[in-house]
């Protein structure tokens, strides 16, 4: 699905503060699977998260997507890779302040000029899976945490993503929500999404939702474990 | 294209609503900016009907005023002048003109007395101006007594008032007959204070002009289009003034809508972070900031506007017609016949919505340009 090739990532490369946050990261992450990277502060598991969603580009090295390589493609065409392939859950949920939960899911949306009643049509049906529908149309201020992070999925579901990236889900949820949000993970993950996310949270990397654990430490990835299923 | 139109109304309706949400910002922005487009729209909207209405008014007057100057000052016409000019081609029609200036110690304010050569008025009654009717109460029916330079006290009775329509040349005038005329100021018979003459062709009235100073040495004719020309700079020069003073609050409208539409808070740029990590490219962000300069700065525009109209067509200028009108003493009253110049718009609409878009665009492109991966370390 997702291949990255010896990927090599610099901040303020050539100034005197120059830092390599990646160091050489080879990876393949399967279809329909639930990855999780891991490692402690400063491991790079962010860095390497915004690669494999297109939200950055490497220093150096390949990304492959379904065999294709999209390192070198201008922003433009990153950008409607992203937008039609990824949906991200950011750590801070990262939903609009004054909009609705209706509102903040239909964003991502807008874009590809999709009509907005079936925009709405299709956050409904995300919605009311979420067991959200009566919270349409509260503001994402009024939401407890595991309802803004149900907008938050909701969110990137909606444009019917093959790929789901969330960086440190679980980080302000208490266990109760993240074993929830654990749950919602495998679902998606059965229907055919695939699913990538950063923690190091034990509940996370250790239960039985995930099906690989990649281990990060100092810009390289120092151990892959098969955690779950069976693999094909 | 479809999808084109629909994208677009996508980030209008976002637009609208992030607005919305910055109500105090917004509304604070708006309300300055309307502000602004009222007065530029109000001086330009008036001083452009003022000077329609002046062409209007003067549209029946006649082609060339005579004038007799002794020493460079303006002198009667003495008696024979009328029969001289009777004799130089291109002439319609002459007319020997009465008229005078009379202080009312009253009002301490400047009337017009004039005889008038296409009506006729009874000796012992006056027509006067709607000036005089406000501010003397006068009315069709009331008498009234001007002491003459002479010292002798003159009594007449108001016939008729003249109208409102016409008031910005009539407002001060008072019409009498010539006998009353040559009476209350002692006016030597046979003379007149100038002669008005129409010309059949256009083309001709510079050449009668030439004509009249030939056979008429001592004679100064004043043609009506330099007269327009007089009045209307006049006014542009009223409304320069009337700018020059705007100056500064335009000057400090334009700082602080830069500092509001350049500067973004917080809470944009963390918006923009967001838009861009989910989708959203750096062309549809600058889209969605166009829109929110554009609806801004045309809802201004409009308000602006139209409040400027009514300000001007139905509240008579109010605010600032003390500036812009300033007759002697007696202030016209009057109601201009609304109009509104495409051109004039079109510069209003350029100078107000084009600069404000723009400073909304600039500071915006470097936000929409920064990666999007920065939302996840924020």
């Amino acid at each position: 699905m997702l291949e990255l090739a010896n990927i090599r990532k610099a901040f303020n490369q050539g100034q005197h503060n120059e830092y390599w946050a990646l160091k050489g990261i080879d990876l393949e992450i399967p279809p329909a699977r639930v990855n999780v990277l891991k490692g402690p502060s400063g491991s790079g598991k962010t860095t390497l998260l915004t690669i494999l969603g297109c939200l950055a580009r490497p220093t150096e090295g390949r990304v492959r997507l379904k065999g294709e390589d999209i390192s070198g493609l201008p922003e433009r065409f990153l950008t409607e890779i992203r937008r039609s392939t990824f949906g991200f859950i950011f750590q801070q949920f990262n939903l609009v302040r004054g909009l609705s939960a209706i509102e903040n899911i239909i964003l991502p949306g807008y874009p590809t000029g999709t009509p907005r009643a079936r925009l709405v049509e299709r956050a409904e049906a995300l919605l009311a899976d979420m067991q959200l529908s009566h919270r349409r149309d509260a503001k994402v201020e009024w939401l407890s945490g595991g309802e803004q992070q149900r907008v938050a999925i909701c969110r990137a579901l909606i444009n019917d993503p093959e790929i789901l990236v969330a960086d440190e889900p679980t980080a302000n949820l208490d266990s109760k929500l993240s074993a929830e949000f654990l749950a919602i993970l495998r679902r998606l993950a059965e229907a055919g999404r695939t699913v990538i996310l950063t923690s190091h949270d034990p509940l996370v990397v250790e239960s039985e939702v995930v099906d690989r654990v990649y281990s990060l430490r100092d810009g390289r990835l120092i151990e892959v474990v098969d955690t779950r299923r069976a693999w094909p | 294209m479809n999808r084109w139109i629909e994208k677009q109304r996508h980030l209008i309706d976002f637009t609208a609503s992030s607005l919305a949400r910055r109500k105090g910002k917004s509304l604070g922005l708006l309300v300055v900016y309307t502000l602004l487009v009222f007065v530029l729209a109000s001086v330009s909207l008036y001083t452009h009907a003022l000077r329609n209405e002046a062409t209007r008014v003067l549209a029946g007057t006649p082609e060339i005023v005579l004038q007799r100057l002794i020493a460079g000052r303006h002198d009667l016409i003495p008696p024979g002048y009328i029969e001289k000019i009777g004799r130089v081609r291109g002439v319609q029609k002459i007319e020997g003109r009465l008229w005078g200036y009379y202080y009312d110690s009253v009002l301490k304010a400047n009337y017009t007395f004039m005889v008038p050569n296409d009506r006729r008025i009874a000796e012992g009654e006056i027509v006067v101006g709607p000036a005089l009717e406000r501010s003397r109460g006068l009315a069709a029916g009331n008498g009234i007594s001007f002491r003459a330079y002479s010292g002798e006290l003159h009594t007449f009775i108001v016939s008729e008032v003249l109208a409102h329509e016409s008031e910005l040349v009539n407002a001060d005038l008072v019409l009498m007959s010539e006998a009353d005329f040559r009476r209350f100021f002692a006016y030597p018979e046979g003379h007149h204070t100038d002669i008005a003459l129409w010309v059949a062709n256009p083309q001709e009235v510079r050449n009668v002009g030439l004509k009249l100073i030939n056979a008429l040495p001592d004679s100064r004719p004043i043609l009506r289009e330099e007269v327009l020309r007089t009045y209307a700079s006049i006014f542009d020069w009223r409304e320069g003034m009337m700018l020059a003073l705007l100056s500064a609050a335009i000057l400090a409208f334009g700082i602080f809508a830069w500092e509001k539409a350049a500067g973004l808070s917080a809470e944009e740029k963390r918006e923009i972070g967001i838009l861009k990590a989910i989708g959203w490219e750096t062309g549809d962000v600058i889209a969605m900031k166009f829109w929110e300069g554009f609806l801004v700065s045309l809802l201004a525009f409009l308000v602006g506007y139209v409040a400027a109209y009514v300000h001007v067509f139905h509240f008579e200028f109010s605010l600032f017609a003390p500036v812009l009108k300033g007759w002697a003493v007696l202030y016209p009253s009057f109601a201009l016949t609304p109009q509104i110049d495409g051109l004039q718009v079109a510069t209003l609409f350029v100078f107000s919505v084009l600069p404000y878009t723009a400073a909304t665009l600039v500071p915006i492109w470097r936000a929409a340009t920064t990666d999007p991966d920065t939302v996840m370390r924020s």
